[in-house]
């Protein structure tokens, strides 16, 4: 039984939350990943995404708002429903991430943090993803694409159109 | 997926499971899993963590991570009795640019993270381990936690663990991005749902650490290495590197080589072998113009400084550091303006900016390299930036603002005549950044 009224959650990221404060040494442990399935589910950390995590955890929304906004993954506003993710740290760079960057910028229409108008993509220049050896690398939501060319960007931006595209969660 | 390659000077320890399915529970078992632990708990109560212990300084390992501190040591600073619970914390939290080697560990060998997780544990007398991936790894997160779920379903976590009577749990989660989180007490913070800022030392981890418990907190790499070391003595494993850098590394080589990869080489490896032949030189038969060679916070290395051991003491005599293993190899045709500027994009956006030498510092140097790229430079700025830089230098908390410093400083004086050259040929250009972009007006 929860502690708390779910009014946002699907009943299985209740069940979820539910679980998770009760695993720490110290419920307030349980934080970050919650902001993290939270956003994932609803698409961003909204105000009644705070609201209840708060409540859940035992919080003030002061509280989660002051470590909400130390990550760079978490956001307040919707992002597309696929987060194009360009690294274009030096191992990416030196192989083309700008490129890369560029290319998506074009494609899609749109600029860092940008969301196309239809709502599908939304794209970010981002700091190292840990794929140096695979460069250039970008993430669509959580999912890793590699040894890219423009060519190959192509392909998958129209995978994740089709909604054929991986979507890990 | 990362593509997996090889080269016939690897010593394969830590990659030795890689690309042969060990994530599934069986095929680890089948290839010598939680056999280490195993044989740790066959020592007795009695003698096991003194054995472990022994058995990792014996081997001469130093953390992977990029501080190089003996790890076999830094377990025997746990004290033995404690009022609170004790903690081992697997830093996998890989962040620093050029790195990536503990995705492929997790990729591959999630067990052997596991199983080392275990055998930290025994060493210091915990009972609950985690393991922290960054954010940025959720797929990594969901076969680590598969693997844990399988280790409790074969009794191997949980209570009476292999019937030591001893109990040992892992949690598993990631982080939400943030760089900073990989140092030590940021992630601590950060794991008990806070800011991930740094936190003042002494006491260090091993006293008061995680929720104010003794925490031994590790680099997934080094967790992983320890199950080997056990199984083949400490001795062995420290005959496999150099002097007083015992066993063999994971190492990532990207940027312009022709097979850029993980590779696993010996401690001491010379680091020109490792560019031209492991990793198949320079690309397209162009020239080296410089090597970073342990991820970026490590000061670049020229041409004629590269014929030297990759290990903590060779490099450090070399004026630069082993750092995180992630060698990044620059072609001639890089511009070391731009990429100065790119790495202090990154330091500075990573900043937690909790100590004033690095938030400030940090900013001011992207404002003046920014402004010297885009046209608007005086070959005064070149000894701003190298004030800057020096004046950040072990004057925070956490390491953040010297890994910002340190390649900083290397640029600035190893290319010195780049930068006044390119200051010189960029006169004509109208400064793209104004006066306004300098006083802060963001």
């Amino acid at each position: 039984m929860s502690e708390v009224a779910n009014t946002i959650f699907s009943p299985e990221l209740a069940a979820r939350f539910d679980h998770l404060v009760t695993i720490y040494p110290m419920r307030r442990s349980a934080l970050v990943p919650m902001l993290l399935y939270a956003q994932d589910e609803i698409g961003y950390v909204s105000e009644a995404v705070i609201t209840e995590i708060a409540q859940r955890i035992g919080l003030l929304e002061l509280d989660v708002r002051n470590v909400l906004s130390y990550y760079s993954m978490l956001r307040t506003k919707p992002a597309g429903k696929y987060n194009v993710q360009v690294c274009t740290n030096i191992s990416c760079m030196l192989r083309g991430g700008y490129e890369i960057l560029d290319h998506c910028k074009a494609k899609l229409g749109i600029g860092h943090k940008g969301v196309t108008p239809d709502g599908v993509f939304s794209l970010e220049e981002v700091e190292c993803i840990g794929a140096c050896c695979w460069a250039p690398a970008m993430q669509v939501n959580y999912d890793f694409h590699e040894n890219l060319t423009p060519a190959k960007v192509d392909e998958i931006l129209e995978t994740y159109r089709n909604g054929q595209g991986k979507d890990v969660k | 997926m990362p593509t997996l390659v090889s080269h016939p000077d690897e010593v394969k320890v830590l990659s030795r499971r890689f690309g042969q399915g060990a994530a599934d529970i069986d095929k680890y078992l089948e290839l010598d899993g939680y056999k280490a632990v195993q044989k740790a708990i066959a020592q007795g109560p009695e003698n096991m963590a003194a054995w472990i212990i022994d058995t990792m300084k014996a081997s001469g390992l130093r953390g992977r991570g990029g501080a190089g501190f003996p790890t076999g040591l830094k377990w025997s600073f746990v004290p033995k009795q404690s009022d609170k619970p004790k903690y081992v914390l697997v830093n996998g939290d890989e962040s620093e640019p050029g790195t990536c080697k503990d995705h492929v560990l997790f990729l591959h060998d999630p067990h052997a993270v596991i199983e080392g997780t275990m055998i930290a544990g025994l060493a210091i007398g915990s009972k609950l381990g985690f393991i922290y991936l960054r954010g940025e790894y959720r797929y990594l997160l969901k076969i680590v936690e598969k693997a844990v779920a399988d280790a409790y379903a074969k009794g191997f976590l949980g209570k009476n663990i292999f019937g030591s009577g001893i109990d040992f749990d892992i949690i598993t989660q990631t982080g939400a991005g943030a760089y900073e989180v990989g140092e030590e007490s940021a992630l601590m913070e950060s794991l008990e749902g806070k800011r991930g800022v740094p936190r003042i030392k002494p006491p260090f981890p091993a006293v008061v650490g995680l929720y104010g418990g003794p925490t031994v907190i590790n680099n997934a790499e080094t967790i992983a290495s320890a199950p080997h070391i056990l199984l083949m003595g400490g001795e062995a494993y420290a005959k496999l590197g150099s002097e007083r850098n015992g066993g063999t590394r994971l190492f990532g080589i990207s940027g312009h080589v022709e097979r850029p990869g993980i590779y696993e080489l010996p401690m001491g490896y010379n680091l020109k072998k490792a560019i031209y032949e492991v990793a198949g030189g320079i690309k397209d038969g162009k020239k080296l113009k410089a090597v970073v060679p342990g991820g970026s916070s490590c000061p670049v290395l020229l041409p004629e400084e590269i014929d030297v051991g990759l290990d903590f003491d060779q490099m450090g005599k070399a004026g630069t550091m082993l750092g995180s293993g992630g060698i990044v190899v620059l072609d001639e045709t890089v511009s070391i303006v731009e990429f100065a500027m790119r790495v202090i994009s990154f330091y500075q956006h990573e900043s937690c900016g909790w100590c004033i030498p690095c938030r400030e510092g940090t900013d001011w140097i992207k404002k003046t390299l920014t402004r010297v790229y885009a046209g608007g430079g005086v070959k005064k700025d070149i000894d701003s930036v190298q004030y800057l830089a020096e004046n950040m230098m072990g004057r925070t908390f956490c390491p953040l603002g010297d890994a910002a410093a340190m390649p900083t400083l290397g640029f600035v004086k190893k290319f010195r005549k780049e930068f006044e050259d390119y200051i010189e040929g960029h006169k004509a250009g109208t400064p793209v950044i104004t006066v306004q972009d300098l006083v802060g007006a963001h």
